[in-house]
């Protein structure tokens, strides 16, 4: 038997990257085993930070609280679910109610923080960046807990009486009953066997599937409306047919979850008039009193005005992420659509300026801020990565007929994203062809000092995915990304992330014949010696049977655990807000949505290109060493006499990223045989979601590269493999535009998402004709079929980081004077003189 | 088709002409200039350069090298240059590329597919290529043919050059070229010898004829701000007044200096610069603002 303590797969943290200062820490931690070089880019970022400058004092007020308060974990909602769960309420009823009960008791019992000075109402949590726990989810140990608190990186503190009550009731009530245990109960010997070995990441054996956004719904329609239609399906509902129960029962769920929320929302009503009443001074007053009002306005009812539709939207964020902890935060979709109405009239009205409309967003901007993600169990000091929750405020694109969606409020989300530069939420800028290049041009502005936000998305490109998944051009055209890079139809797709694949493990476990040379195990399919291989074709089908064999694994527990949140894990608020779940009276987790997918995340496509490359070219064609040469040194790690090997491999092979179509092709066919294999499982049992492809890593290439030995692109074993569709870190050395061609060959469009980052110095971003330039070189990319691109802007201390250590940063590419050239390739003095001048600038 | 000898292809080139272009750099120079950032580009031969900081003493080109040219002492690599015949072994089999050679030969239907990849960044940018160096017009047959290949897929070409060439040369190839990248470095005679090596006199004279024919709109000049060499008041002074008698020219860019010490270290070369700091910001200001005297838009 396995224990579950030792299976955690840590690195699985979703998306730890949506600030430029993690994107340095990880990119050095990537190529760095030491860490001084992470310590001084933090500093340089903390510099920059520095220079942030919110548009008034009360939000500067806010950001300072929410930046500086102690992440610290909340044992209120585990306190009060468990009591629940104790009280005997739920006793005989089904699980929809049950859940939808539980959510009520949560709702009428949490604490009802209100940051002073805030705009926007309501927390998860006792207090800002105070992180509730889950243990009907997952039961965290005190072991947990207590390296939660001690753990030197991005700490949870736990105090003492929290710690008490998980080892007096938390505990002693979960353990063994978590939905975790009952997944893990239920999952077979292969599967647990691969995910221990490091094959894959599992997204739900701790957290909830949430992988959806918000879309027009929410800001058409309050609970009230909601409660209506409820009550209408119950009438249509027939005894005669099979599934009558079942149906009813999840109305009634949904039912109760928005009587929950009314219940909220009247709490805070109340608290706020009590507050107004003692508050002493008139504006604050006046505010309080204007707050009152908006509560017992909306959620009930729909927004009427910019205000609302905020603080609409946000009790229905707080109501998801209460509810369950689902991966990747909720998110509101297409903000700018979604608020531009209510914007043009209050302007229209006088009863909004935008000044006063920028205020509200950031504000807005900050609730998001002060819910950090929830920390996972089985955690250790040096895993799990970041405090974002992922929610990603989109911005541009299309509007639902087909036109330029880019409006006012587009220009003001990147006036707050350029102002405020907090780490939550993240964004996107969805980019088409009829966008004004104004628009790109602005949002390069925000890119420029370098704080990695915010990414560019190819929206055509989204619909076009979109309408190859069979979805309806109108909700192509509300479609956006969430998370990273993850296309989906907002507010109408349960398009639900399973977990990341590991492709370079696979191909070392291909190489040794089946057998996972880590653990001297026989995890994978006997395809043969590789000595034995004739031609290069031989391997690369010995490869894709091994991968096809673990796919088979993966996809069977992706069944069965979407099963089990189907049965024990309704989510009847969730599903109020996600077309068709009321029409169908089917919940979200159980095939509600109007569109189910399910997705495997592909990871280390760079790195497998790139070893499949080398070893087509110098053991096949060339013939610089042979197959047992290779595996003699993949087994020694390229210790002592290959290094020479390892440095040819490094050195003299086509390589992805360069825009050669000898290791490009390969990319290529890797791409379109892993989706073609995917895409041939058929939909699943419960949900009918169709399955399908993403291309993005998060964290998850540092957990893989841990797992993985030697691989035969020159990586030694334990170094990360490549991230999303990059090329190997530090390989591409033919700059951007290479990278983009090399990149653009392989079909996104058949995929749900690819992620790409890319490394740009200050001065490519200086001036208009630069960014003139950046915004023509992005949206050719787009033309030529790339998904997403995010932009490192590097910072001084990362070249001076190359400086000592060139040779981790030979892609490393500055701009001298009249021409630009590679950083290591320069003379010192001039390489001083160009970091001189990159200081200068952040100043 | 003719062969060329270039040492670089830069693409997202976006400070080599409008537009985002694809930089073709032709290997070969008449001049010899002091301070030239890019010495790899001098010689028409290709250049074995040595990066110290790749070796890893695997001895590979002392195994390879049939003129002896390399040696190990004291865990130390040595070249001997002088005994080197340039056969280019050491740096196809150096596994760390510690050894390699700036400059290659390639065919014109080479050089166009590398240049046709990036066709739709040229197209949305307003960009194309851009044939710089060394001096280009040293291997003018090569430059012709591959202009001609360029107009013929109707691309942007823009030729960035010292003006060091015979007017016939010149003139061989502006019918395909829509924009001249055109140096001035120094206005005195004696000066330019000293400094580059050559007379300024066919380069004064390739600038009035272009001026002349009416192709002064399409010149961008290019000055380099060297300290103590051609930043001095008397050839600014100087270049302005012969900038002033040319018509139709509108533009200069100012390029910096640099100190590239180290690159031509690596090639085994002098580096003869007296001076290695860059240029006082109130000498550029000053620069600048002679040339803005003459309506001259300037760039830095």
């Amino acid at each position: 038997m396995i224990s579950l303590e030792s299976l955690n797969s840590p690195a699985d943290e979703k998306h730890a990257r949506s600030t430029a200062q993690q994107e340095i820490i990880f990119r050095e931690a990537e190529t760095v085993n030491d860490s001084s070089g992470c310590v001084a880019a933090l500093k340089e970022m903390q510099k920059k930070r520095a220079a942030v400058s919110p548009m008034n004092e009360r939000i500067a007020r806010l950001r300072e609280r929410s930046m500086r308060a102690e992440v610290r974990i909340s044992g209120e909602r585990a306190a009060l679910i468990t009591n629940f769960y104790q009280s005997g309420i739920a006793a005989g009823k089904s699980f929809p109610v049950q859940r939808a009960l539980a959510f009520k008791y949560l709702m009428e019992h949490v604490s009802l923080p209100v940051e002073d000075g805030q705009l926007i109402i309501g927390l998860r949590g006792t207090g800002p960046q105070e992180v509730p726990t889950y243990p009907e989810m997952c039961t965290h140990s005190l072991k947990d807990l207590e390296i939660l608190n001690s753990r030197a990186n991005m700490p949870y503190r736990v105090d003492d009486q929290t710690a008490e009550l998980y080892k007096t009731k938390v505990i002693p009530a979960w353990k063994g009953n978590a939905l975790r245990d009952i997944i893990f109960d239920n999952l077979s010997g292969e599967w647990l066997d691969a995910y221990q070995a490091g094959i894959w990441t599992e997204f739900m054996e701790q957290r909830a599937p949430g992988h959806t956004a918000g879309g027009e719904r929410i800001f058409a329609s309050g609970l009230l409306d909601v409660k209506k239609e409820i009550r209408a399906k119950m009438l249509e509902q027939k005894t005669s047919e099979p599934e009558y129960f079942d149906k009813i029962e999840e109305l009634k769920a949904m039912d109760i979850a928005a009587d929950a929320m009314l219940t909220y929302a009247g709490r805070y009503v109340e608290i706020l008039e009590k507050m107004a009443g003692e508050e002493e001074d008139d504006e604050r007053k006046k505010e309080l009193t204007e707050m009152a009002r908006i509560c017992r306005r909306v959620p009930a009812h729909a927004p009427q005005d910019f205000w609302e539709a905020l603080q609409h939207y946000w009790f229905v964020h707080l109501g998801v992420v209460y509810e369950t902890n689902p991966w990747d935060s909720y998110n509101p979709g297409r903000l700018d659509q979604h608020l531009y109405p209510f914007y043009e009239k209050d302007l229209a009205e006088g009863k909004l300026t935008r000044e006063r409309a920028k205020e509200l967003l950031e504000a807005f901007w900050i609730k998001f801020n002060n819910q950090p993600s929830v920390p996972k169990v089985g955690v250790t000091a040096e895993e799990s990565f970041t405090y974002t929750d992922f929610t990603k405020i989109n911005i541009g694109g299309l509007k639902k007929d087909g036109a330029d969606g880019v409006n006012e409020i587009s220009y003001l989300l990147l006036d707050v994203l350029d102002g405020i530069r907090t780490m939550q939420p993240n964004t996107a800028v969805l980019v088409s062809d009829k966008n004004p290049e104004r628009f790109i041009r602005k949002a390069l502005k925000v890119v420029r000092p370098g704080f990695g936000e915010p990414p560019f998305f190819n929206f055509d490109g989204v619909i076009i995915k979109m309408l190859r998944q069979g979805k309806k051009l109108e909700d192509a055209r509300t479609a956006g990304v969430s998370g990273c890079v993850e296309t989906g139809a907002f507010g109408k797709e349960a398009y639900i992330l399973t977990g990341y694949f590991n492709l370079p493990k696979i191909l070392e476990i291909t190489l040794n014949n089946g057998i996972d040379p880590q653990s001297g195990k026989r995890l994978g399919l006997e395809t043969g010696n590789p000595a034995g291989f004739q031609t290069y074709d031989e391997l690369g089908e010995a490869f894709i049977k091994q991968v096809k064999y673990f796919l088979d694994i993966k996809m069977q527990g992706n069944d069965l655990i979407e099963a089990l949140f189907a049965k024990y894990m309704p989510v009847p608020f969730l599903s109020l807000w996600t077309d068709d779940c009321v029409a169908r009276a089917r919940d979200y987790n159980a095939g509600g949505a109007r569109y189910n997918t399910q997705y495997v995340q592909i990871v280390g496509l760079g790195t497998l290109a790139y070893g499949l490359t080398a070893i087509k070219y110098h053991v096949f064609d060339k013939k610089t060493f042979s197959m047992p040469e290779l595996l003699a040194a993949l087994r020694q790690n390229f210790a002592e006499k290959y290094e020479v090997m390892r440095q040819i491999i490094l050195n003299k092979t086509p390589r992805y990223g360069e825009d050669d179509d000898y290791t490009d092709a390969i990319a290529k066919k890797i791409v379109n045989d892993i989706v073609e294999m995917i895409e041939s499982y058929p939909p699943s049992p419960v949900r009918r979601a169709s399955k399908r492809a993403y291309f993005l890593p998060t964290t998850a290439h540092v957990y893989f590269g841990k797992v993985t030995g030697a691989t035969p692109d020159g990586r030694k074993a334990g170094i990360p493999v490549s991230e999303g569709i990059s090329p190997v870190q530090g390989s591409d050395k033919k700059g951007i535009a290479a990278v983009f061609r090399s990149v653009s060959k392989c079909d996104w469009d058949k995929t749900g998402g690819a992620l790409l980052n890319q490394k740009l110095t200050p001065d490519l971003l200086e001036g208009e004709e630069n960014l003139e330039k950046l915004a023509q070189l992005i949206k050719t990319f787009f033309n030529m079929g790339g998904h997403h691109v995010q932009f490192n802007v590097v910072s001084v201390a990362l070249l001076r980081e190359a400086q000592q250590r060139p040779q981790d940063f030979q892609d490393l590419m500055v701009r001298v004077a009249g021409y630009s050239d590679y950083f290591v390739n320069l003379p010192k003095g001039l390489q001083d003189e160009i970091i001189a001048r990159t200081e200068h600038k952040a100043v | 088709m003719a062969s060329g000898s270039i040492f670089n292809i830069s693409r997202y080139a976006v400070h080599d002409g409008p537009g985002i272009r694809t930089t073709v750099f032709l290997k070969g120079c008449p001049l010899r200039c002091w301070w030239c950032h890019n010495p790899e580009g001098v010689s028409q031969e290709r250049s074995l350069m040595f990066f110290e900081y790749k070796c890893i003493l695997c001895k590979t080109c002392a195994g390879v090298c049939p003129a002896g040219a390399f040696s190990f002492a004291n865990n130390l690599h040595h070249l001997d240059r002088t005994s080197c015949n340039n056969c280019g072994l050491c740096s196809e089999t150096c596994p760390t590329e510690a050894l390699s050679h700036a400059g290659r030969m390639i065919a014109v239907t080479e050089l166009m597919q590398e240049i046709e990849k990036d066709v739709l960044l040229y197209d949305n940018s307003g960009g194309g290529v851009t044939f710089s160096g060394g001096e280009p017009l040293l291997q003018h047959l090569f430059l012709n043919e591959a202009l001609t290949e360029c107009k013929n897929r109707d691309l942007r070409t823009v030729l960035d050059t010292s003006g060091y060439a015979s007017e016939a040369v010149l003139s061989s190839v502006l019918d395909r070229v829509d924009v001249i990248l055109y140096d001035l470095k120094l206005a005195d005679e004696e000066e330019h010898r000293k400094y580059t090596g050559v007379s300024n006199n066919p380069i004064k004279e390739n600038l009035r004829m272009l001026a002349d024919r009416g192709r002064g709109r399409d010149v961008i000049l290019r000055f380099p701000v060297i300290p103590g060499i051609t930043d001095t008041q008397k050839n600014v002074d100087a270049l302005v007044e012969f900038i002033s008698t040319l018509k139709g020219i509108n533009e200069i860019d100012l390029l910096l200096f640099h100190d590239v010490s180290e690159k031509y270290h690596r090639l085994g070369m002098e580096y003869q610069m007296p001076v290695r700091q860059a240029p006082a910001p109130s000498k550029i200001k000053y620069i600048k603002e002679r040339f803005e005297s003459i309506g001259l838009y300037v760039k830095t």
